[in-house]
């Protein structure tokens, strides 16, 4: 078996490569929405925090992980809603139905 | 839950990251698209739950609080100030990245690898820096911090110092297994933080934020790393790539490079001697003649300025232009990248006012359709409007891309006086033949015209 840091960073190179396909094609209308959607998306790091409210009974690491859950709770929910918010004010063109 | 079926899972989710992202790139799915991010987010989470053995009250504490923070942030946050939220989001992201590799640090027992102090190293850093950088933009678009640089003697020195204690202490904790080292080094990552942002002016913050929210998913990454997830890689290195392209994005669309904006301490407020006038003539006009001349145009291209969303006049605009479109006149408008205080900030301003999206060109699709157009109002906007950056290669800002009005048959600035933009630079424009001033508050302005347009 290959030395799972070398896998990640395969995973790496090839999903920024992705990530750099997907964004070139995201119109300018859309940036702030990407910009906090994909901030959201960063949040993805609370796996991460969960894990580590149960390495130890430690106090130290506990505070450390309680803290990591709160803030990226507040990246993923406050990411993802306000995201929604934005994107619901943005309306189809008028003309549309009438054709 | 077999370690197969869980890596699978999450090899799942992020592949609704990878659909979410693909779908915010129309206007028409983007909102289902971050609904399929979310998604993915939610399975993440719960294939987690399943399988750890989680501190159920630290977990529940500290997801209620976020939770809620979150979501009262998000709900109430008024969309001119949605620059300094998202700010506030990348610093939470960074922060949550650092403590875990911070709380994985303090429960390992024994020597650790190179190779994992390495990515623990890398999280703690790069997740310090976005956390006390992105709280300095926060600050500085809040108000709460001066907007314009703040410098003094020996700044890059210091921060270059800064640096290489902030390596030193990497490598220093790695050989000698010091816990002292480890935490001098999360310090100096939180200090470099604020040391990096302080000398960049106000104007410059989009291209922080973009930076930042690019640096919150490399720390993401390297977490990832840390506990061997790629979930979490995959989802770093999707968002540190989209932070790097608005970065380029929008250092493009002011003609600058990264190092410049970061160490250039652009727009400070000393020594900046307003440029020799241009001088000549300027031509006025009034509410009435402008209603005349908008309602008689075929197109009316609008290039609206991020003062227009300071004055909320964008729904008064809005009202104008359903009158104008009422009469049979084509309005669409011309953003320029740095309208906004971040990309694509005055299309989500104009959104709120209920202008509907295909109205919004981008700076090329202006351009094209400005030689073929009536009148262009110009609200507000300056600097993205100066033809010197485009004629005068004197100009400070000579070769950044600008909406080049003058191709137009009439131009009208809104404008409250004669001063110049933050770049302190004078603006031919409104000496041409084809310009009329006419001198209000945007939002005055739009009030008069909408009553003007009653009488024509």
């Amino acid at each position: 078996m290959l030395d799972p840091v070398v896998v990640g960073v395969v995973v790496f190179v090839l999903a920024s490569f992705i990530g750099f396909e997907l964004i070139t094609k995201v119109p300018p209308t859309l940036h702030t929405p990407l910009m906090s959607g994909s901030n959201a998306i960063s949040g993805i790091t609370i796996v991460g925090a969960i894990i580590a409210t149960g390495i130890e009974n430690d106090l130290l690491a506990a505070s450390l992980a309680f803290l990591a859950v709160g803030s990226a709770t507040i990246n993923v929910v406050g990411g993802f809603l306000v995201t929604d918010r934005m994107l619901g004010m943005f309306r189809r063109p008028r003309r549309e139905g009438r054709e | 839950m077999s370690p197969e079926v869980q890596a699978l899972l999450y090899l799942l989710a992020a592949v609704a990251f990878i659909i979410g992202l693909r779908r915010l790139g129309s206007p028409r799915t983007a909102r289902s698209g971050n609904a399929v991010a979310a998604v993915g987010m939610l399975l993440a989470v719960v294939v987690t739950l399943v399988d750890s053995e989680v501190s159920w009250v630290v977990l529940g504490a500290g997801a209620a609080v976020g939770a809620v923070v979150g979501a009262v942030l998000a709900l109430r946050v008024q969309m001119t100030a949605m620059p300094q939220l998202v700010a506030a989001f990348n610093g939470f992201g960074g922060l949550a990245s650092a403590l875990v590799a911070g709380a994985v640090y303090v429960t390992v027992t024994g020597e650790i690898e190179t190779v994992e102090m390495l990515t623990i190293l890398l999280s703690v850093g790069i997740g310090g820096i976005t956390f006390t950088g992105s709280l300095v933009a926060y600050a500085k678009l809040q108000g709460l911090l001066s907007g314009s640089p703040i410098t003094y003697p020996g700044q890059k020195t210091l921060n270059a110092a800064l640096l290489v204690g902030l390596l030193t202490a990497g490598v220093w904790s790695q050989t000698s297994q010091d816990p002292l080292a480890f935490w001098g080094m999360g310090v100096i990552s939180l200090v470099l933080g604020v040391l990096l942002v302080i000398p960049i002016g106000g104007a410059d913050m989009p291209v922080v934020i973009a930076l930042l929210n690019s640096l919150s998913g490399l720390a993401a990454a390297a977490t990832g790393f840390v506990i061997e997830n790629s979930a979490l890689i995959i989802g770093g290195a999707l968002v540190g790539a989209s932070g790097l392209i608005l970065t380029k994005l929008m250092t493009e669309a002011m003609n600058r490079s990264l190092a410049n904006v970061l160490f250039g301490a652009f727009g400070t407020g000393e020594g900046a001697a307003p440029a020799a006038s241009a001088g000549g003539d300027v031509r006025t006009t009034t509410p009435g003649d402008l209603a005349v001349a908008l309602s008689y145009a075929n197109r009316v291209v609008i290039v609206p300025g991020y003062g227009l969303a300071v004055a909320q006049a964008q729904h008064q605009l809005r009202e104008v232009a359903d009158e104008l479109e009422r009469r049979g006149v084509e309005v669409v408008y011309g953003i320029h990248p740095v309208a906004g205080r971040m990309p694509g900030h005055m299309n989500v301003l104009l959104a709120e006012a209920e202008i509907p999206y295909d109205r919004l060109l981008d700076l090329d699709d202006t351009n094209s359709v400005l030689s073929r157009t009536d009148v262009v109002l110009v609200l507000g906007a300056n600097d993205v409007v100066n033809p010197s950056a485009r004629d005068d290669a004197e100009s400070p800002i000579y070769g950044m891309p600008i909406i080049e009005v003058d191709r137009a048959r009439t131009v009208v600035v809104v404008k409250r006086s004669m001063s110049p933009g933050f770049a302190g630079i004078d603006n031919p424009l409104f000496y041409d033949e084809g310009t009329l001033m006419l001198f209000a508050d945007a939002k005055k302005a739009l009030a008069d015209l909408t009553v003007a347009l009653e009488t024509v």
